[in-house]
């Protein structure tokens, strides 16, 4: 019961937040929330936003870790393409559904391999190592599809994009699985502590007898499995791998989605559940717009306006200045209660 | 030669031996023709670049320029559309715009003691939202003056031109090496990659260097912004989308150390040319796609960073050794 708490009260902003763009989506836009049932399947823009937030919000289970190591993975959006390029080259091929999916899952996870080894063995900065993968990712993604946008006719893979189980999209069955999974395995074991001590302090945590190196690359290893997921469903939606557009821009949206649910870009502290809400708030936005009528040009300054607001809120000086006039007003208060007795 | 040094020569090296095999197998490659074109077509990344030097030196990162040059494209041709103001009463109100956009975002990274690369990351959301509020469509610039401007060049022996951009280019790059090796400010720059609390203590002024520095990367991109739009004669609020990676990519090709503190303006310069070099060798072969050029960018990106580890390692050594490691004296 006291955990449900800490966890409400550590996303209640984020939930307030989402409240309020949801809200306000209703006001221009009545008829938001109505839900109805067709081909078994639930739709509406509620249901939408669930499920165009899917690739963000994958993308944002691994980015949190990833972030919480002190972190950043740049990569994500390239190897989005790359597994979606493996998967649609295995499935054309004709080799069967869940060879096709272990393929592209097993690339996604090589790609975070690869970058986990360059920050963790060769000390190279995060920024920089998944800078390489993201620079030459989509290159090697249209090496596999030679260029065009390989399209592919597999019901069973286009099941993953478009599909439905119990009336719920899978997309949105999918992220939610993922970031159920991830949450009981890093925080029903002391993995998700340790995650946050090598963000805190590297140097601390590896004196403490942390297996920082190992950590490190498991870590990167999720951020690519889950980036491989979103490249699966990206994919498994147009029927077809682009390997020029899939996932473009995708890591920023992750990041933002991250930082929006509150997660420091200093490390430490995470939660995985409030950068969901975050990926959430950020595709609302993106509907809202859209439903609303205003231009999708605004989108981006919004963005940037979200960016600024949060900056100001998580700077070390804003809240050290927070601190000290609450410490201010406290210490008066008990000077008064001093007084008065 | 040493460690200081010897990124540069690796980038000298590599440039000059990729021109040797492009030479043997396309002769044609030595001739100032295509110099000319290496220049005039790499002037816009070039001069960015120059900024986003000075920003990595000091240990920084600028993720907006790309946004900021096309946001410069389209205030240009929207502003030379709508009103009769001059071409140079333009390009000096965006000057002074997106001097004062980087200076703002450097006081951001300097006040709210925030990560460069999220305030700069909100500077890139903002810029090309701006861009897409002044016209979502390409916007043609059709001015005399333009006119004029292209047909500014200079004819090198060989027929190859010379053009103004690519010109101004060079001058850049001359300036941003004056300004690195020969002022105050430059050593300053240097001094805050070395580290950012040795500095303060050595008595740098953090917070007006770290302005200045955003605000010279804001200067150059809108610099930057006025070549492109005089060599497409359009601004297009969807140009030079990635721009930003490009750069960050020459700059590390070019030998500067990514951590800060430690490179050459002037190995930035080869950097952005050996990535012109691989854009123009795809194109003389004429059978190999596009693509190979960001594997091949990634590739030498890969060998530069480990190259530059492996140097921080051995001198790390080198200093545990002289202050009485293994062999060493006391």
């Amino acid at each position: 019961m006291t955990a449900a708490k800490a966890i409400l009260r550590r996303v209640a902003p984020q939930l307030l937040t989402l409240a309020a763009v949801l809200g306000l989506i209703a006001l221009v836009h009545p008829g938001f929330f109505d839900v109805s049932i067709a081909n078994g399947r639930l739709y509406g823009s509620a249901i939408d936003i669930l499920n165009r937030g899917a690739p963000v919000a994958l993308l944002a289970i691994g980015m949190t870790l990833v972030i919480a190591t002190r972190g950043i993975d740049l990569s994500v959006g390239a190897v989005m393409a790359i597994s979606g390029a493996v998967a649609a080259a295995a499935i054309t091929s004709g080799i069967g559904l869940v060879p096709t999916l272990a393929l592209a899952l097993v690339t996604g996870i090589a790609c975070g391999l690869w970058n986990g080894l360059l920050v963790a063995v060769l000390g190279i900065q995060p920024i920089v190592a998944t800078l390489i993968l993201m620079v030459a990712g989509r290159g090697i993604a249209q090496l596999i599809t030679e260029g065009a946008i390989l399209t592919f006719n597999h019901k069973g893979l286009i099941f993953f994009g478009s599909g439905a189980f119990l009336g719920i999209p899978m997309p949105v069955l999918i992220w939610l699985a993922a970031g159920l999974l991830v949450t009981l395995v890093v925080r029903r074991s002391a993995l998700g502590m340790l995650i946050e001590a090598i963000g805190v302090n590297l140097r601390a945590s590896t004196l403490a007898g942390i297996n920082a190196r190992v950590l490190l690359i498991a870590v990167y290893m999720t951020s690519g499995l889950c980036a491989a997921l979103a490249g699966v469903i990206a994919a498994a939606d147009i029927k077809g791998a682009d390997a020029n557009n899939a996932g473009l821009w995708l890591e920023l949206d992750a990041i933002l989605a991250v930082v929006v649910g509150g997660t420091s870009l200093l490390g430490g502290r995470f939660s995985i559940i409030a950068s969901l809400i975050g990926a959430m708030i950020i595709q609302a936005v993106n509907t809202g717009i859209l439903l609303s009528g205003f231009p999708p040009e605004f989108n981006l300054i919004i963005k940037a306006a979200i960016i600024l607001v949060i900056l100001v809120l998580q700077s070390p000086t804003v809240r050290t200045t927070l601190a000290f006039f609450r410490r201010d007003k406290a210490s008066a208060e008990a000077k008064a209660e001093t007084v008065i007795q | 030669m040493n460690a200081r040094t010897l990124p540069l020569l690796a980038t000298m090296v590599i440039f000059l031996a990729a021109y040797a095999v492009c030479y043997v197998q396309f002769p044609a490659m030595l001739s100032t023709r295509v110099i000319g074109n290496l220049l005039t077509d790499n002037a816009f990344l070039g001069i960015v670049a120059v900024g986003m030097t000075f920003v990595i030196l000091s240990g920084g990162i600028d993720l907006s320029v790309g946004s900021v040059i096309a946001f410069s494209g389209v205030f240009i041709a929207v502003l030379l559309r709508d009103t009769g103001l001059h071409p140079l009463v333009v390009f000096a109100m965006l000057l002074v715009l997106t001097t004062l956009f980087g200076a703002a975002m450097g006081a951001i990274i300097h006040h709210l003691e925030m990560p460069p690369f999220i305030v700069t990351l909100a500077g890139m959301f903002l810029a090309r939202g701006m861009a897409y509020v002044l016209s979502i469509d390409s916007v043609p610039i059709t001015h005399a003056f333009y006119d004029q401007l292209q047909g500014l060049y200079y004819v090198m022996p060989g027929k190859g031109r010379l053009t103004l951009i690519g010109a101004i280019m060079l001058a850049v790059f001359v300036a941003g090496m004056l300004v690195a090796h020969r002022t105050r400010f430059g050593t300053n720059v240097y001094a805050l990659g070395g580290g950012v609390q040795t500095a303060r203590l050595m008595g740098v002024p953090v917070q007006r260097t770290t302005i200045r520095i955003y605000a010279l990367s804001g200067f150059l991109a809108g610099l930057s912004g006025i070549v492109f739009s005089i060599y497409t004669s359009a601004g297009y609020s969807l140009a030079t989308v990635g721009v930003e990676l490009d750069a960050i990519a020459a700059v590390v090709i070019g030998g500067t150390l990514l951590t800060g503190g430690s490179g050459f303006v002037a190995g930035t310069l080869i950097g952005v040319l050996i990535m012109g070099l691989i854009q123009t060798y795809i194109i003389f072969d004429g059978t190999l796609s596009s693509w190979w050029t960001k594997i091949v960018i990634g590739i030498l990106l890969f060998a530069f960073i480990v190259l530059q580890k492996g140097l921080v390692w051995l001198t790390s050594q080198r200093g545990l050794a002289m202050r009485g490691g293994p062999g060493g004296t006391r």
